[in-house]
């Protein structure tokens, strides 16, 4: 079982956490066109290796935060709370 | 064909001692150019290039696979072939897959074992029982071979379920596609793959894609692991690697890749003769011709390329299962394992033309795939060879994500995840 940092409540098991998709998903102005509009909403990166996640630890203390973790081995490389700087990263770019 | 299969070649072989049968198909060495290169040689891939040389004369294609044929997702589901689709863009392209597999044994001469036992969908509360007879009224609507069952139908079915009125999910009804059923996965891969070469078609195995080769802006060929080859056209039927191929083309798609798992028990005597599946419980079963309970889940909720299901979701299949059936509860696991799967938010595939002049790409069919690789590689086949969409795959183009006309079947379709 893949295992959490949350950076409140430290490491937990996965099942207490909820994924939301990756982190930094900018939405865009209300007259983007329908092309920047499909693809804020549809298009992914969907990196294999390290990207930037947002989670949820739903059944803990229900706070959002980040991680950064590799989609290929499910090791977490990094945890932040929202406001803490994320090193810069084009990976979870849309 | 070199070789046709048949009771009298079975005969002939067993007289001389088994020693004269030839490899299935040849393992080919790769040439420079090709018409047309087809990358990943799971059922879909293997599938178009049949179809590429079969139906548009177009032998001239090589199929390049990364591992071994059929070792990605062609032989990691749970190998259940069905059609009863919600909306009819959907139902008419699953169901020319069914009816490809229902003559496919013939038309490859190789045994791929159908066996339309009929898929039993569960409802398991009075809300269930009407939006299943919704369901079942637009499948009905769309052609499709599906039923509504009332409790003492599903029991007379299903005798192993626990239908007791202290069930944890009792059961109310059903819908039934009786033209469902499973097949044999390494046998639709092999025989397409045999097909496929005897027709002229290159199968190449450890040959994995590098980078795509531009020239004017439009694709020219591929580098891989085992040298540079060109083509015409290329596809891309990758699955769950679609993102990683398509970044490496300089394009990307509207999909997330899942780890979905599935898992079988010790092999038992017969004792479940139909697919049950089980949407509160996101499980769902079948027994296998070699007698394993054969156990689906729903997906790991987030992205994956790790070839291995979460425990968590191991542990939530099994605890579903034995509640539809707890006299199963004895029974070990043999072997757990996952496949990556290519999501899209409308669970619709994407089949045509990408913004990399050249590249065309198969995808999207996220937990689904297996049942409709004889339609992916028909449609497939077609954009490759002529350039111009297939009827059936015009509702399922990449340009649907910016003008929205999704084929929604992420809820619709009853499926489990």
């Amino acid at each position: 079982m893949m295992r959490l940092p949350c950076p409140w409540c430290g490491e937990c098991d996965e099942i207490e956490f909820v994924y939301g998709g990756p982190s930094a998903l900018l939405r865009p102005a209300l007259e983007a066109s329908d092309e920047t509009w499909g693809r804020y909403l549809y298009f992914r990166a969907n990196v294999k290796g390290p990207s930037l996640e947002r989670w949820r630890h739903a059944y803990g203390c229900g706070q959002w935060f980040d991680i950064r973790r590799d989609s290929a081995t499910h090791r977490v490389l990094a945890a932040f709370k929202f406001g803490e700087v994320v090193p810069q990263s084009d990976e979870s770019a849309p | 064909m070199k070789q046709r299969y048949s009771i009298g070649a079975l005969l002939r072989g067993s007289f001389s001692g088994h020693r004269s049968w030839q490899p299935a198909w040849t393992d080919a060495e790769p040439l420079g150019r090709y018409d047309v290169i087809v990358v990943g040689g799971g059922g879909h891939g293997l599938a178009t290039a049949y179809y590429l040389a079969k139906n548009h004369n177009v032998t001239s294609v090589a199929v390049l696979e990364k591992g071994w044929i059929g070792g990605g997702n062609t032989g990691r589901n749970t190998t259940i072939v069905r059609s009863n689709y919600f909306y009819p863009e959907s139902a008419r392209l699953y169901d020319f897959s069914l009816k490809l597999y229902e003559t496919l044994s013939r038309d490859l001469n190789f045994n791929i074992m159908l066996s339309q036992r009929g898929v039993v969908t569960l409802a398991h509360s009075r809300h269930d029982l009407e939006i299943m007879a919704r369901a079942a009224n637009a499948m009905q609507m769309n052609g499709i071979d599906v039923d509504i069952l009332n409790r003492d139908e599903v029991m007379a079915r299903v005798p192993l379920l626990d239908v007791s009125n202290g069930a944890r999910f009792p059961v109310l009804g059903g819908i039934c596609q009786a033209r469902a059923g499973s097949a044999r996965h390494d046998a639709v891969a092999w025989g397409y793959a045999r097909a496929a070469a005897s027709l002229g078609v290159h199968v190449i195995q450890n040959c994995e894609v590098l980078g795509f080769e531009y020239q004017d802006g439009r694709a020219v060929g591929v580098e891989t692991t085992r040298g540079t080859l060109r083509a015409e056209r290329i596809g891309i039927a990758a699955a769950g690697h679609s993102s990683v191929l398509a970044g490496l083309a300089g394009f990307d798609l509207p999909v997330t890749s899942y780890a979905l798992q599935a898992m079988v028990s010790e092999p038992v005597k017969p004792i479940l003769d139909t697919v049950v599946l089980s949407p509160a419980t996101t499980a769902y079963v079948s027994q296998s011709d070699k007698g394993e309970m054969v156990m689906g889940a729903g997906l790991d909720l987030f992205p994956s390329y790790a070839q291995r299901g979460s425990f968590a979701g191991t542990q939530a299949t099994v605890a579903g299962v034995m509640e539809l059936f707890p006299s199963l509860g004895r029974l070990p696991l043999l072997r757990q394992w996952a496949g990556i799967v290519d999501v899209v938010s409308d669970s619709s595939p994407i089949l045509g033309a990408t913004p990399a002049d050249g590249v065309f790409i198969n995808c999207g069919w996220g937990t689904g795939g297996f049942k409709a690789i004889p339609a992916g590689g028909w449609m497939f086949a077609h954009v490759l060879a002529t350039g111009r969409n297939h009827e059936l795959a015009e509702p399922f183009q990449l340009n649907r994500f910016i003008t929205g006309r999704l084929v929604d079947e992420a809820a619709a379709s009853g499926i489990a995840h």
